[in-house]
């Protein structure tokens, strides 16, 4: 530093060249104290950005533009015996066809676009739940297509020339007719969540993804806990301090910072193709992720036991206890939050983790949530990732409402870690 | 049945475990002095009936599909595969797999439709034999435990042994693990090199794996040149680190010697949040604001942007490090002795002099122990880049281009239509080998800066 000319007696204090240098240096100071603001401001700026366009983008998909729409079940059509297999486009053609009254055959192809492609399926579905509305009139509240849903929602320009926009200006006309009529409605959507996934983002939903998340944590869970707890007991407590313990610790330091993607390797080289475990299925999925979250789950639980005091151990040894009943009943209950805290936190985690999955194909389209966890399923963020890839625009409020669905589980997790530290740990 | 295997099992451990601690009890009940409390002998049954049988089914479930194949493709006529390698073996089995769940496709040869009735018989054989097996395991442990049963049966040092080996095993998970990632990456790796040479795929300057699976298929030759991959990693690293480090190294200071103690407890855990928020979500911020809003930034300023700019997947991956750096360096700062800290203000410097001049240098090697740890996750990121980035491989470092990074490649080359002895598949499993190696140096290196830096000050 500046030592030297400081302590040079001759220089007045009040001078203008020390002045000038004190200025100086305040001013480097508050430069240093804003550039650590700006780059707090800017890091915080980030996330309020992530967090906004998200809720702004994924707000469209909890509500569905649906249309009360009147079918009738035309037994002149529909084949008692195979309902299942129906022409169920020929009866939504007479249903759009009584909306516009004499439209050309050309028109009303054009404007049954407006419901989804997959509302055939909905109409075949409901019969063949329920075989007695054959030759019945229903009214069904059915999804409209992604361009409509779009158009309701603002996003579609009107003011766009129509060479550049998907409808043409006969479409919105009739859609602003069907509106005006008051079959169209924006109720939210439970599909959402309750629905399987589909090709058409206005049917799509979460079930099967949650489902396999689900079946994931749970074997992540019930094969980590136990074989973490375990290790992280051996090493604090009965380790003898050798190699054997400390290339094991070593060991696991190393783990936690392997990539994930390579954890995927090791799941499709070794589970899938040495073992021949099913593709795609959240068992081997939950079992990479468990051994991704070990780690996580030994350096937590041994933080744990490390921060109970000797003196319970000592007293529970002293009253004749053997070294494992010392442990197993008085240190490991008394470290018990420390280490469900560090397991939630490395469950949140895995819950997030996508690039092990996508190598063990959980990323394959399934319609229909899996039953068990040897079934094909998708995950939370592996759908995220089909969604975030499918052109259809539609996909893309689907995947911020996936997202937001994703980080409010997190913030649930996460919180419930967070309560569990200041309810229950203790300080010694 | 294998459920039906596991519910005996436990219903074997359950019994042994009451049956031993009851015969124990009654022994207290004459009179005599127990070695052990008789919770010990039941703890010891349930043990000693429970791990053998346990690891029994599981080898058995291991075992069991790959057998029952291999006897019903031995049992099909020689005709039928006559000419196949590999993978057409595999697609007769899985025919006859599917025609044993009942799906038909066209019409099947009779020896099939034989082979999947084989199949069914042989299954349901096997899960008859593991109940069978189970049963008599279960039992005989059952019978030896009760015959132990005495009054001087040391059962707590026995059950102990037994839990203190289960605990050894569970600590060498972690070695298993490591033991599987390297030998798996190593052989496949190892089959990857016998298809192509390994002086193509480490100093080869074209990655162009688009290579035909089947014969019938048009595609390139093929080349396997890492180079070009391995640079486009090194260009998002090097954005990211961009951001990131500034970023992350300021507001760490700040935090650590500007901030009022109650601001610092409020922002640290918003930080923190950077740190938790899941990296397909990135991928997704990346493509969904980030990549567009650079696209019309170089629109504005007449600079030619590419759609999946290395810069967009570059830049979001240094905000999903921010946090990583800054608390690095906030340990690092904070680790700094006291002494030091107050040696510079009492001689006089502003608190951002004795950052710069004596702090930060002082933290130095724990500062760079964080980057390099921050380099190494950058390499191993994949989601925000199989989002952002691109798919070619080209030999750039202009951070406007397209680039492609080894994680891209590794999933673009296992997602989807896979063969596993094609050099296609077995190449991600030598850049996993690749990725593997750099990130283990990365983390020793760093791992070793920050130790060495420990021991000067204790």
């Amino acid at each position: 530093m500046a030592g030297p000319d400081i302590a040079l007696p001759a220089t007045p204090w009040a001078s203008a060249p020390v002045r000038a240098r004190l200025r100086r240096r305040g001013r480097a100071e508050t430069r240093l104290r804003l550039l650590g603001l700006g780059a707090l401001g800017l890091a915080f700026a980030m996330l309020a950005t992530l967090v906004l366009t998200l809720l702004w983008s994924g707000a469209g998909a909890f509500r569905q533009t649906r249309v009360a729409t009147e079918v009738f079940y035309d037994p002149a059509i529909l084949a008692p015996g195979n309902l299942a297999r129906g022409d169920y486009r020929a009866i939504l053609a007479v249903a759009v066809g009584e909306w516009f009254p004499g439209l050309s055959p050309a028109g009303r192809r054009r404007a049954g676009a407006i419901l989804s492609a997959g509302a055939p399926f909905v109409l075949r579905d409901r019969i063949v739940a329920d075989p007695a509305l054959l030759g019945r009139r229903v009214t069904l509240s059915l999804p409209v297509s992604d361009p409509y849903d779009q158009l309701r929602r603002g996003l579609l320009g009107r003011d766009t020339p129509a060479a550049f926009r998907r409808l043409t200006d006969d479409d919105i006309a009739r859609w602003d007719r069907l509106v005006a009529s008051g079959l169209v409605s924006a109720p939210l959507n439970p599909g959402l969540l309750l629905d399987p996934d589909s090709r058409f983002p206005e049917l799509a939903g979460l079930a099967g993804a949650l489902a396999g998340s689900a079946w994931l944590l749970l074997t992540c869970f019930l094969l980590s806990f136990p074989v973490g707890i375990g290790a992280a007991i051996y090493l604090e407590e009965f380790a003898p301090r050798r190699r054997l313990a400390d290339v094991i610790e070593i060991n696991i330091n190393n783990l936690a910072a392997v990539p994930s993607v390579v954890f995927g390797l090791l799941g499709l080289a070794v589970f899938l193709g040495w073992f021949g475990l099913p593709r795609s299925s959240p068992f081997v999925g939950g079992m990479v992720l468990a051994l991704m979250t070990l780690p996580t789950i030994i350096i937590a639980t041994r933080a744990a036991l490390k921060a109970v005091p000797p003196s319970i151990r000592e007293a529970a040894l002293g009253l004749g206890a053997s070294r494992q009943q010392a442990v197993f009943h008085h240190v490991l209950p008394l470290a018990m939050p420390g280490i469900l805290t560090g397991t939630i936190l490395g469950l949140a985690h895995a819950l997030g983790e996508t690039a092990p999955l996508l190598l063990i194909g959980m990323n394959a389209f399934v319609t229909g949530a899996p039953g068990g966890p040897f079934d094909a399923a998708t995950a939370l963020p592996t759908q995220i990732f089909i969604w975030a890839d499918s052109p259809e625009r539609g996909f893309e409020a689907r995947t911020s409402a996936a997202i937001l669905v994703l980080l409010a589980f997190l913030v649930v997790m996460n919180g419930l870690a967070i309560f569990l530290r200041n309810r229950f740990e203790r300080k010694w | 049945m294998t459920t039906a295997a596991f519910a005996l099992l436990l219903l074997a451990t359950v019994g042994a475990c009451l049956v031993n601690r009851r015969a124990a009890l009654a022994i207290r009940g004459r009179g005599a002095r127990l070695h052990s409390l008789a919770g010990f002998h039941g703890a010891y049954a349930g043990l000693l009936v429970a791990v053998p049988t346990a690891v029994l089914v599981l080898l058995w479930l291991l075992l069991e599909g790959p057998v029952i194949d291999r006897l019903v493709l031995a049992g099909l006529p020689g005709a039928a595969l006559a000419g196949l390698d590999a993978g057409g073996r595999d697609l007769v089995l899985a025919e006859i797999h599917q025609l044993a769940l009942g799906h038909r496709f066209g019409t099947p040869a009779p020896h099939a439709l034989e082979a999947a009735a084989r199949l069914v018989r042989l299954r349901e054989a096997a899960g008859l034999l593991l109940l069978l097996a189970v049963l008599a395991t279960a039992a005989t442990l059952a019978f030896l435990a009760r015959a132990r049963v005495r009054a001087d049966f040391r059962a707590r040092p026995r059950a102990e042994r037994i839990i203190a080996g289960l605990m050894v095993f569970a600590s060498a998970v972690a070695v298993l693990t490591t033991l599987g990632i390297v030998a798996s990456l190593v052989v496949e790796t190892g089959r990857f090199f016998a298809l192509v040479p390994w002086t193509d795929f480490l100093f080869g300057t074209r990655w162009e794996p688009q290579i035909a699976i089947r014969a019938d298929q048009i595609a390139g030759a093929g080349a396997f040149g890492v180079l070009p991959v391995f640079l486009g990693t090194l260009v998002v690293t090097a954005v990211a680190l961009a951001v990131a480090v500034p970023v992350g190294l300021f507001a760490a200071i700040y935090l650590a010697e500007f901030a009022s103690p109650a601001g610092r407890r409020r922002m640290k855990p918003v930080l923190e949040i950077l740190a938790g928020v899941p990296t397909v979500v990135y991928g997704f911020f990346a493509i969904l604001t980030v990549a567009p809003a650079l696209r019309d930034l170089g629109a504005l300023t007449g600079l030619a942007v590419a759609p999946n700019t290395a810069l967009a997947a570059g830049i979001v991956m240094g905000v999903m490090l921010v946090p990583f750096i800054s608390s690095f360096a906030d340990d690092a700062l904070a680790a700094v002795p006291r002494a030091l800290r107050d040696g510079a203000l009492a001689l006089g410097a502003t608190r951002a002099e004795a950052v710069t001049g004596v702090l930060v240098p002082a933290a130095l090697p724990g500062i760079m122990g964080g980057i390099l740890l921050a380099v190494s996750r950058a390499v191993g990121e994949t989601m925000i880049v199989v989002m952002a980035a691109g798919l070619i491989a080209r030999m750039t470092v202009n951070p406007l281009d397209s680039v492609t990074t080894v994680t891209v490649q590794i999933v673009s080359l296992l997602v989807g239509d896979t063969a596993f002895d094609s050099p296609k598949t077995l190449a991600a499993f030598a850049l996993g080998m690749l990725l593997f190696a750099v990130t283990l140096a990365l983390n020793v290196l760093a791992l070793a800066i920050v130790r060495r830096y420990r021991e000067a000050y204790d």
